[in-house]
């Protein structure tokens, strides 16, 4: 069996309070990305999707269990690993030209003056920005900010990477507008991605496959989803496909139901992999529902 | 509208001034005499016997003769207002150079290191209260120069609050800034140049605004007691004098040479200066 472009195993984030006390925000958190894959993670605010992106990216440590990318683990941040923050950090003195031209600088630090501003340029085309070039990011909007962020990130060439909610602070219409640019950008350059999002319809537009998340403490990657939607997909056509609500459904139903059911985690091992269009098992959800139509709050135990 | 408030501001200011500075005229004229002179008065040559604050027509009379040559030298107890500047401002950028020099460095240590803060911060807390002028028989023992001594008191001023604010904008400088340097595989002196350096320069020339406004204000009062040369000095020389229109015109210049050094730093504070 081929070896994954990124294994993770038995991670874990432990904190330690006053005296003994200590807090386990989630253990045993296992799963492996595949070259090129794109792939969301989905769970509760407060189960550790943002600490278990920053070990990916290696600005933070685990406190046990490896990362292991291309057969190396991974100790420290490397350009190998780009990172788009959810509030863009971007650097406010430098503008939107010098703020990708950092990365790049960077990432080939041989390249002439010339050769650093053709690919940056050539990125920020990509987002849009080309009429943006020398503004300053307090002169740009959300949206445009973000964009800038994900032109740094994809300008580098990292082999993964890593976006942590970064639509969460734009409003929808910006947001789907962005989300096709991420795509198009990411058929163009093939590169791997891990996103931390709170969004199942953006999860579904853009995945391959949807990791969920079990709420805290103890949280732990539950099951991984397998979108099976053909693309590409459109953001204003995706609903139509027959597999769309059903798909949907699941994901909300783990979120709504069963996030905080732990039995589902004992004695197996996890992630469980799921295809809801295809597993005789979710049959229940068969029936396309309203998408605005959750199920009531189930009270669990 | 922002115009005519300029406007405005500028009529109500020459309004001002031409109001205090009549008061000050009409207050400072002698009374007339009345009754004849006596006999001693005669003798005294009509003299007053009450010294008076001279008037600012006087001053404006004076101001234009000084500056209309400014850097003449007829020895060591006549030179032009232009020459004893000079030598402060000479003393007081060489002083304050100095301090940049080693306040910013340390103040980046502070600021990045926990350890060097908590190490350090006794330190600096003992030796930032002290009034720089304190430090001056100290200074002309080690040094035995009066002329670096005043330079090391602009020194020992200048340094606290520049270093007290590169530590304070080195260690607020944004997480998130640092981390994208870190996620780029910045080396540690390249993220100090490139990400903390710009990020923390308007609290580091804030600090620098600070120190330029007390050394100035320093440099006169050492210049009262190691004397010789320079606009301390020469005040105190024409109080001896008892040239009071001198005073008020030198007292005059240290305030526009002040306010220069002051537009000066702000003018730099401006460039480096961000929004977020």
């Amino acid at each position: 069996m081929i070896k994954p472009f990124l294994e993770v195993s038995g991670l874990a984030k432990v904190f330690h309070g006053k005296g003994n006390s200590k807090f386990t925000v989630y253990d045993d958190v296992n799963f492996s990305l595949n070259k090129g894959e794109f792939v969301c993670i989905i769970g509760h605010s407060g189960c550790g999707k943002s600490t278990i992106l920053n070990t990916l990216a290696g600005l933070d440590e685990p406190s046990s269990g490896a990362v292991i990318m291309n057969g190396k683990e991974v100790v420290g941040p490397s350009l190998e690993r780009g990172v788009v923050f959810q509030n863009y950090s971007l650097l406010p003195w430098l503008s939107t030209l010098k703020n990708v031209e950092f990365g790049v600088k960077a990432r080939w630090p041989l390249w002439s003056k010339a050769q650093v501003r053709d690919h940056s340029t050539h990125y920020l085309n990509m987002v849009g920005l080309e009429h943006a070039l020398q503004r300053k990011p307090s002169e740009l909007s959300g949206g445009m900010r973000q964009r800038v962020s994900i032109a740094r990130a994809f300008a580098t060439k990292p082999e993964l990477l890593l976006l942590d909610e970064p639509f969460g602070a734009l409003d929808a219409l910006t947001r789907g507008v962005i989300q096709q640019e991420l795509v198009k950008i990411w058929n163009e350059t093939q590169q791997t991605v891990f996103m931390i999002t709170h969004d199942v319809d953006e999860a579904i537009l853009l995945s391959d496959r949807i990791f969920l998340m079990s709420n805290g403490p103890n949280a732990a990657i539950a099951e991984a989803v397998t979108v099976d939607i053909p693309r590409p997909r459109q953001r204003n056509t995706i609903f139509h496909d027959p597999g769309y609500y059903k798909l949907r459904n699941y994901l909300v139903d783990f979120l709504v139901n069963r996030s905080e059911d732990k039995s589902q985690l004992d004695g197996q091992r996890h992630p469980k992999s799921v295809n809801p269009l295809k597993d005789a098992g979710s049959a229940e959800l068969d029936e396309p529902a309203p998408a605005h139509h959750h199920q009531p709050l189930a009270v669990n135990q | 509208m922002m115009q005519s408030l300029a406007v405005r501001a500028t009529v109500l200011s020459l309004v001002l001034a031409t109001v205090l500075l009549g008061l000050w005229e009409i207050s400072s004229v002698a009374p007339e005499k009345s009754t004849e002179m006596t006999e001693y008065e005669m003798l005294m040559g009509g003299a007053e016997q009450e010294a008076r604050v001279p008037p600012p027509s006087a001053v404006a009379v004076l101001a234009w003769e000084e500056l209309s040559n400014p850097f003449y030298d007829k020895g060591p107890n006549d030179k032009g207002i232009g020459i004893q500047l000079a030598y402060s401002l000479y003393r007081v950028l060489a002083g304050y150079f100095m301090a940049a020099l080693i306040a910013i460095p340390i103040g980046f240590l502070v600021g990045m290191s926990p350890l060097m803060y908590k190490a350090l911060n006794p330190f600096i807390q003992v030796l930032r209260p002290i009034s720089p002028l304190a430090w001056m028989p100290l200074a002309l023992f080690i040094i035995q120069d009066s002329e670096a001594s005043a330079i090391f008191v602009i020194f020992i001023c200048s340094i606290w609050p520049m270093l007290i604010n590169t530590a304070f904008g080195v260690a607020g400088v944004r997480e998130d800034w640092v981390n994208v340097a870190r996620t780029h595989e910045l080396s540690h002196l390249r993220t100090a140049f490139q990400v903390i350096l710009p990020a923390a320069a308007p609290t580091i020339l804030t600090g620098m605004r600070i120190s330029i406004g007390i050394a100035w204000l320093v440099i006169v009062a050492a210049e009262m007691l190691v004397g010789g040369t320079g606009i301390g000095y020469y005040v105190w020389n024409e109080w001896n004098n008892l040239d009071l229109t001198s005073v008020i015109f030198s007292i005059l210049m240290i305030g526009c040479v002040g306010m220069l050094l002051d537009l000066a730093l702000s003018g730099a504070q401006r460039l480096v200066e961000y929004k977020e």
